[in-house]
């Protein structure tokens, strides 16, 4: 049994400057996994990585036993929301209908059942009566959810999600968490890079604790705990004193 | 016209085609200095050219062009990706140093023996009226060609254009089609120098996309526009040059194209700026509308009048006379003058209006207060706004309301069933 993605020994430098060192990890399959980490801890650089967008330094990373080039098809990806120009002109179906790109290839055009997929897509998520807007008049959260159903029309089998939750609001954070669950009940495997302390033991069954290294991993039961978190934050933590007693202390 | 000048005309409009349709992807991409950047480059392959094989060929100063302008687009590739240099000073760099090689190698070629006659300058400037058939016909090809490409890569391309590394996760090279695309602009600015020359190549490229997206959200379309308005472009500059004042082609071009993006930027519907400033004055108006229906309202509700003073009114509220009388030859409000006052009351269907909307305002101050407690009751995350409060949210938000004692509770006509028996039994 391969795991849904594997990392071993994973390093990645930008221009020498290295920002991920000895990564080890497997993601359990069927499990709402969080990557969390302070600001510049590598979180999307890790995500990135796993996709081969980045070169790596060295080490691997293996999706269900083989490369990620031959696996594309069972990867799914949600960047992170400002990581395009939204004042383009197109409308939200018709991102949503790139996530079929990738199964169409090269040249060939999404046909009529692309369309109808990508609808139903936008409908998981609550938008299909925005199906025509113009993206860049959709609120951020609205946004943020074009994003969500574009990876869902990729029909994947992991979904790496970079930040799904920043700037929505609770209405659409708790409807985004709950078509996470519903994936995670059709046995997907879901890693979500996240910020939010207070909500980790609500959300992820398991976490990856990370700032250039790997600080822990595992169920959020046994690894979400005060030790780990000033490992991960260092001094920061102390920031954050409501976060405290969300914690398991052992 | 002569049989020339209609060869000239097929040309231009073709390279206006042509230019529009790239133009388009390279706007989106922020890349509109990179058909600047590749003309540029062109000019030390002219010549170049000319030195090694000492011919006057235009199809080989092109190939030289060619190869220098596609040289130059590797070596921006280069220079982002292994240095810190960012895009826009790797464009400014190359662009620099391949023209100052250009123009030291156009004063060497100028100084030798068989010097000004060579006909290179035209290449600077451009010098459309020496086309002749043959030159069309391959310009013809290569834009066919290119035509057929952004046609058939149009997803591609978008995927470039929109979310370039979502494109790689999905498997589509997207380094590879970044150095197809650059291929594909060396080969119009190639197609434009004999036209509008390394100066003004790149306006050719950038004006026609810019004026064609205030006209659409619809990539596809925007294509299109961009298309025909480089090609008309193309043709309106020839025409006007044709009169025989002497006129050289390629700058005309350029100037129909900015007239087209100039009449775009004022005029085109939603974009433009005439169509902006209308929507602002109408919303400005709706707001002060309706802010004026909530103060009159307010006022009444916490004074229990029916009617009010504007003299009273205005002590508390900005008020302005111009909206009242919007508002009373809406029927919302009838004014009565007394000898220093004027008397304001809500007419049957004011109050049904008034009412309403404060109605709507003060549900959605609920909303936003308690936001977070009450996500839960939207799972599937619908869109609270001023025009869609979701049916089922209501009966929370009046309970809200009560609490805050901030529900409507003025209204004489009793219009409004579904508050009614709230606001008699709290
Ligand atoms: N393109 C880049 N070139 C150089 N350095 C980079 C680049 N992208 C990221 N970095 C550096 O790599 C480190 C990790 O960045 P990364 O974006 O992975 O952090 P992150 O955990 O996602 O942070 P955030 O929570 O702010 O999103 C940071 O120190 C950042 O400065
Ligand atoms: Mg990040």
């Amino acid at each position: 049994m391969f795991a849904p993605v594997s990392i071993r020994n994973l390093s990645v430098a930008y221009h020498r400057k290295p920002v991920l060192r000895d990564i080890d990890y497997d993601a359990p399959e069927g499990e709402l996994i969080g990557i969390i980490g302070p600001n510049g801890a590598g979180k999307s650089t890790l995500i990135k990585a796993i996709l081969g967008l980045l070169p790596l330094a060295s080490g691997e990373v293996k999706i269900y036993g083989k490369p990620y080039k031959e696996q594309r098809h069972l990867v799914g990806y949600v960047p992170q929301r400002e990581s395009v120009d939204w004042d383009f002109p197109t409308h939200a179906l018709d991102v949503v209908l790139m996530g079929r790109y990738g199964k169409l290839g090269w040249f060939r055009r999404p046909k009529a059942e692309d369309r109808e997929f990508a609808l139903e897509c936008l409908q998981k998520v609550g938008m299909e009566s925005f199906a025509k807007r113009q993206i860049s008049q959709l609120s951020g959260g609205q946004q943020q959810r074009v994003f969500l159903a574009r990876a869902l029309a990729q029909d994947a089998q992991i979904y790496l999600m970079d930040e799904p939750f920043v700037g929505v609001d609770a209405a659409t954070e708790k409807a985004i968490i709950q078509i996470l669950n519903e994936l995670k009940q059709q046995k997907k495997t879901v890693l979500v890079v996240h910020h939010d302390l207070q909500t980790v033991t609500e959300y992820f069954d398991s976490i990856l604790l990370i700032n250039m290294c790997k600080i822990a991993a595992g169920p959020t039961r046994e690894v979400f705990h005060a030790d780990h978190l000033q490992k991960t934050y260092g001094g920061r933590l102390t920031v954050l004193p409501e976060t405290s007693n969300m914690i398991v202390t052992r | 016209m002569d049989a020339n000048t209609w060869w000239v005309l097929i040309g231009t409009a073709l390279l206006g085609l042509s230019s529009g349709v790239l133009g388009c992807f390279a706007f989106l991409r922020k890349q509109g200095l990179m058909g600047d950047v590749l003309a540029h480059a062109a000019l030390p392959g002219i010549c170049l050219a000319f030195m090694i094989t000492g011919a006057k060929n235009s199809f080989l100063f092109l190939i030289g062009a060619a190869i220098t302008g596609i040289l130059g687009s590797l070596c921006i590739n280069w220079i982002t990706r292994y240095s810190r240099i960012k895009e826009d000073t790797a464009l400014g760099l190359i662009l620099s140093v391949f023209f100052g090689l250009g123009i030291v190698l156009l004063t060497q070629i100028q100084h030798s023996n068989n010097g000004n006659q060579s006909g290179l300058d035209k290449f600077l400037f451009g010098q459309s009226a020496s086309m002749v058939a043959s030159d069309v016909q391959w310009m013809a090809i290569m834009a066919g060609l290119l035509l057929l490409m952004s046609f058939l890569l149009f997803k591609e391309l978008k995927l470039l254009c929109f979310d370039a590394s979502y494109g790689q996760s999905l498997g589509f090279s997207m380094r590879g089609l970044n150095l197809l695309f650059m291929t594909f602009l060396v080969i119009v600015v190639v197609i434009g120098l004999q036209v509008a020359g390394v100066v003004l190549m790149a306006a050719l490229i950038v004006t026609p996309a810019a004026a064609a997206r205030y006209w659409t959200e619809q990539l596809s379309t925007m294509v299109w526009i961009s298309a025909v308005m480089g090609a008309c472009s193309g043709v309106i500059g020839t025409w006007i040059s044709s009169f025989g004042y002497n006129l050289s082609t390629g700058p005309l071009i350029v100037l129909a194209a900015t007239m087209m993006f100039i009449i775009s930027m004022m005029v085109a519907p939603q974009r433009g700026l005439l169509s902006r400033l209308v929507r602002l004055m109408k919303t400005r108006r709706e707001l002060a509308r309706e802010q004026h229906i909530n103060s009159i309202y307010t006022y009444m509700e916490k004074e229990q009048v029916l009617k009010v003073s504007l003299l009273d009114l205005q002590t508390q509220y900005p008020i302005s006379t111009h909206v009242l009388s919007q508002l009373k030859e809406e029927g919302l409000i009838h004014m009565e003058e007394d000898h220093q006052d004027i008397w304001i009351g809500f007419t049957e269907t004011g109050w049904k209006a008034a009412y309403d909307t404060v109605l709507t305002n003060r549900m959605l101050e609920m909303w936003l207060m308690h936001e977070a407690d009450l996500a839960s009751k939207l799972p599937n995350g619908e869109i609270v706004s001023k025009d869609s409060i979701p049916e089922h949210l209501v009966p929370e938000l009046q309970k809200l309301m009560i609490q805050h004692q901030c529900e409507p509770k003025w209204n004489p006509y009793d219009s409004n069933q579904r508050m009614k028996e709230r606001v008699v039994s709290p």
